[in-house]
Formats: structure tokens, sequence, C-alpha cells
């Protein structure tokens, strides 16, 4: 009865260990891939006066025009690069969305798409249900996490329609210097690829500055740039976010859009909009204490012998597990049934995460501390 | 420095192990700045915020409202630092507006405030009026929501 395509999908490896932790008591989790801040409150005090003033109308397929607008103003503040708001920037249901409406839009049957592991879970999924053939490129610590032009180059074939890139990385928190991303783009270009480049975490670079893959010479015009508002601004359950690119990409884009989503809820994006405007200074002190949490984990996790770059982006720590000679799976399984601290195992991110476990920092330094007490005690050699 | 003051600001009773680990700074130049700080009294001192009323001890917090004549020379110098003498008072501060010297009070009992207030502050040769407003509940407080935290209803386990 199941479509096929939709059967070829495997089952999440997330929610087995959802429903792992449901019902259990006590636990102290570091698996929660959103920020444990509620959204600032003069975004949520803007949305509660616009439902006062009655809005809550369907609005334009593309998204309201003065969200578009600051959007538009707040790329070419932060990277220089110009969009029109006019044709060139679609408001989503939160990137998630745009990552559909990206891989349908360009996707033709049997086109492939290089996936650069470990990564968000919906890239492969999105690519097989938009018809097209997931290629996995695996990066490790030996390059800190970063994509390299010759790993990408392995994988070209004549089918190569795009690449995914997702700096600062969920799960691995690595992100890509100027220069190496301009490698890439070199590879790019002589290959005639669009890259699909998933920045919601770009506000959450720390000791630097983020690069805009799309502001790289002659890179904007091959690019669909995804952001969103969920990880920077603290506002997952809004489901906001927005993609950019060529007015020809856009418009394909809105074309599946308009027909499944007909637009973003008027309510998020009344949010978004003052989240834009006003939310700079809450966003900021958000960063300032995800940084100290960051350098307070990173310290402790080497310290348990779990050996853990530092990760200069998003927010989470992705150390390795190998010294304990257990599989992710088993490592995050008995973890939690021996000491109840829940963390994500690193292979539902991709084959090569198998050997490491992701460990979200996004939650109070009272619970990290607690957690890593427990990750040591369940470290020690017992007897 | 400025870090270090922020980190220290919402918990008084952080390491320095823990303050160098989460900035990068190491941990005999943490020592060092934090003692500065206190000398140059830019730590003014350590408290513990407390929930009197939750430990089931009554206390009786008022703002007290002065009008003063202001001296020829001083201003309002004199008779403030003059009524923050009192331990009854917790802080006096001049604003602007209707009156001109603002006091929190803190007694055992509303006869013991106000018997201050008619007693110690009145009668005082520049005060020219006092209005009390008795405080009957506290929301928050230096920053601290004093009710229910609002917590983020996040699942335990997502992408
Ligand atoms: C890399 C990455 N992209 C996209 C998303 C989804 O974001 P949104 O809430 O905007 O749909 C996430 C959320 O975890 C993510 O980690």
């Amino acid at each position: 009865m199941i479509a096929e395509k939709v059967q070829r999908i495997p089952p999440s490896g997330i929610r087995k260990f959802f429903e792992m932790v449901t019902g259990m008591d006590d636990v102290i989790s570091l698996g929660v891939g959103e920020p444990d801040f509620v959204t600032p409150w003069p975004v949520r005090e803007a949305c509660i006066y616009s439902l006062e003033k009655g809005y809550t109308s369907y609005t334009s397929n593309w998204g309201l025009q003065e969200l578009r607008d600051e959007i538009a103003h707040a790329v070419a503040s932060d990277y220089g690069i110009a969009y029109s708001p006019e044709d060139q920037i679609l408001v989503t249901t939160g990137v998630s969305e745009a990552i559909d409406l990206a891989m349908r839009a360009i996707t033709n049957p049997g086109d492939e798409i290089i996936v650069v592991e470990p990564c968000y879970v919906s890239y492969n999924p999105c690519v097989t249900l938009a018809g097209g053939k997931p290629v996995s490129v695996a990066t490790d610590p030996s390059t800190h996490f970063r994509v390299t032009p010759e790993q990408i180059e392995d994988k070209i074939k004549e089918k190569t329609k795009a690449v995914v890139l997702n700096y600062p990385n969920n799960p691995t928190g690595a992100i890509m210097k100027k220069k190496d991303l301009e490698a890439v783009a070199d590879v790019v270009v002589e290959h005639d690829l669009i890259v699909i480049s998933d920045e919601v975490y770009d506000k959450l670079t720390y000791d630097g500055k983020h690069m805009c893959f799309a502001s790289l010479n002659g890179m904007q015009d091959r690019t669909i740039l995804l952001n969103g508002f969920s990880k920077s601004y603290a506002m997952t359950g809004w489901r906001i976010g927005y993609a950019a690119s060529t007015p020809e990409i856009i418009g394909a884009m809105l074309k599946v859009h308009q027909y499944t989503m007909l637009c973003a809820p008027i309510t998020a994006q009344m949010a978004a909009i003052e989240a834009l405007r006003n939310g700079r200074e809450d966003m900021l002190v958000m960063v300032r204490e995800y940084d100290r949490r960051r350098k307070l984990i990173v310290k402790a996790l080497n310290a348990l012998g779990l050996d853990c770059l530092e990760p200069k982006g998003a927010f989470y720590a992705f150390p390795s597990i190998k010294s304990t000679s257990m599989s992710s799976d088993e490592f995050a399984e008995k973890l939690l049934k021996e000491q109840k601290v829940a963390v994500v195992p690193g292979n539902v991110f991709g084959a090569c995460g198998d050997g490491f476990i992701r460990c979200s920092y996004a939650t109070s330094r009272d619970a990290i501390k607690e957690a890593l007490e427990r990750m040591e005690t369940f470290l020690t050699p017992k007897g | 420095m400025k870090e270090i003051l922020e980190i220290m600001e919402n918990d008084a009773r952080i390491g320095i192990d823990e303050i160098a680990a989460m900035t990068g700074i190491p941990e005999s130049q943490v020592k060092k700045a934090i003692k500065e700080a206190e000398e140059k009294g830019i730590i003014r001192k350590y408290k513990t915020v407390i929930d009197w009323e939750k430990f089931g001890e009554e206390y009786v917090y008022a703002i007290v409202e002065l009008k003063v004549s202001p001296e020829r020379s001083t201003g309002y110098d004199a008779i403030a630092k003059r009524i923050a003498k009192f331990p009854e008072v917790i802080s006096v501060r001049l604003v602007s507006g209707d009156h001109d010297l603002s006091l929190l009070v803190k007694g055992r009992t509303m006869k013991d405030v106000a018997f201050f207030v008619a007693e110690k502050v009145a009668p005082l040769e520049r005060v020219q009026s006092t209005e009390t407003h008795f405080i009957l509940k506290t929301y928050k407080q230096d920053g601290d929501i004093f009710y229910e935290k609002e917590e983020s209803k996040r699942l335990a386990i997502t992408p």
C-alpha cells in the first residue's frame, strides 16, 4: 500500500532513542537539538500584539513583504550580498520546509545530490523523496569535519546536480573558513553544480565571523541559501525560516510551496519581523552563554578521555567514543540505562558518525555538569 | 574582566576553575582579576537572594516617599546620608517627580515600620512630608523572578 520511495526511507534513529527516553524519570538530556531558552519576550510580545490587532489571515505565498525586506536587509548587512525581496527571497515554515523545496525544485529523477556527513537527519530523506539519489561524503576529525574539494570531486558523476553544505554543522559543530569554502567553490564551478547551503546556525559562530557561501565570488547565483530563526532566536516551535537564491530557483520553490504550504503562519512571520528588528541584543546574550558552556563541556569531555575537537559553531560537541570500544548505539543506550544521561548516537547522522556521540550544550550549566559527572561514573571501571 | 564580572553577577558562588574553563582565561588570572575587583570596590559584596516569606519569616517592607527641602550648600546629600544611617533603611534614592527621596524600609510588623517613619524620619528638620506604601507581594527583585520560572518545554531528544 505504501509508496516504495517512502518505504525505502529507514526509520529514524532519533525516534527510536526518543522512545527509549520517554517514560524514564530523572533523565538529564544532552540530546536536544534546540535552544533551552524560551523565545525572547519582545518577540513573543510583538506576536501577541499582532493577534490582538487581528492579524490572522493568509499572507502572500512569498511571505509578508515587510519580513522579506527585513531579511534582505539582514543578509545584506551581515554578508554584503543583495537579494531582491521581490523575487529572490521565500519565507518558509522553517528551514525544514526550505530543504524539501530546494530538493524538489532542482532534482530530476536519478539526479545525484552530494551530502556531506555527518549531517542533519533530513537531507538524505528529502533527496530520496524528491526522486534523487543522495551520495554521502564522509568527513572526520582529521580535517576538523571540514569537507575537502577532493572528497567532493571524488563523488562527482554525470548525474551530480548539487552539494549540500551545513556549516556551522549539526552534529559536529564544525565550520569552514573562507579558503576552505573557496576551494569547494572552484569544484562547484568546474562541474556546474548548485550548492544548498543550510546556514541555520550562522549566528552561533564562536571565535570569529561566519562565512556565508553565497558571499564568495561568483557563488550567489549557484547557491540556495537557507536560514531561519529557530536556533539564533530560540524560535524552533514557530516554524519559520527562509530561502534566498536566483529568481529562477526561488520561483520554482515558490511553485511547490504555494501548492503544499500556501504560506508560513502569519503570527510567526510577525514575530520574525520583530526578531530581525529588535532581537539582536537578546540573541547575542544567548550566544555568549552558549560560548561559555561550549568551553566547559569540551574541557570536561576531553578530561574524561573522550577526544573532542573544539566545536566552532552551533551548540553541539561531538566527541569520539572509540576509546571505549563501544559502538555509538551501544554507548548511548548503556549510558541512558545506567546513568540516565541522554546523548544522540553519532551514526544517526550518517555512517561515518559511528564512534561518536552528539552532546548538545543548549542546556543549563548545572545540567551539563551533572551529566558529565554521571558520565564519569559511567566510564570509571567497576570493581 | 567584564566577562568574569558578568558571570559572577549571576552566581556569586561559582568556582574560579569553572570561570576559567568557561572563559578560557587561566585560573591564576581569574583569581587576580577578582582580587583586583574586590580591592577596587567594583565587587561590592557577595550576597544571597532569599525569599524570607517562603522560609516562614515575616518581614514587612515599605516604600517611603519623602518630600524634603534641600540644603543650600549640600543639596539633598546631607539629609539622604543622615537617613541612610538607620539600619531599618534598606535603600535611599534621590528620584525625579513628585517627591524627592525614595526609601525602602524593613521592619518586623507594620506598626514597627509606621512608628519608625513617624518617630525617626518625619520629625527630621528638612523632611516636609512622608508617604508610606507597604509592600504586599514581591514578584521580581534584582532581576530575579519570585514566582514559578518559565522553562522551555522541549522534548528530551530532538534532531
Ligand atoms: C542543520 C539544521 N538544519 C535545519 C534544521 C531545522 O530548522 P527549522 O526549525 O528552521 O526547520 C535543523 C534543526 O535541528 C538543523 O540542525
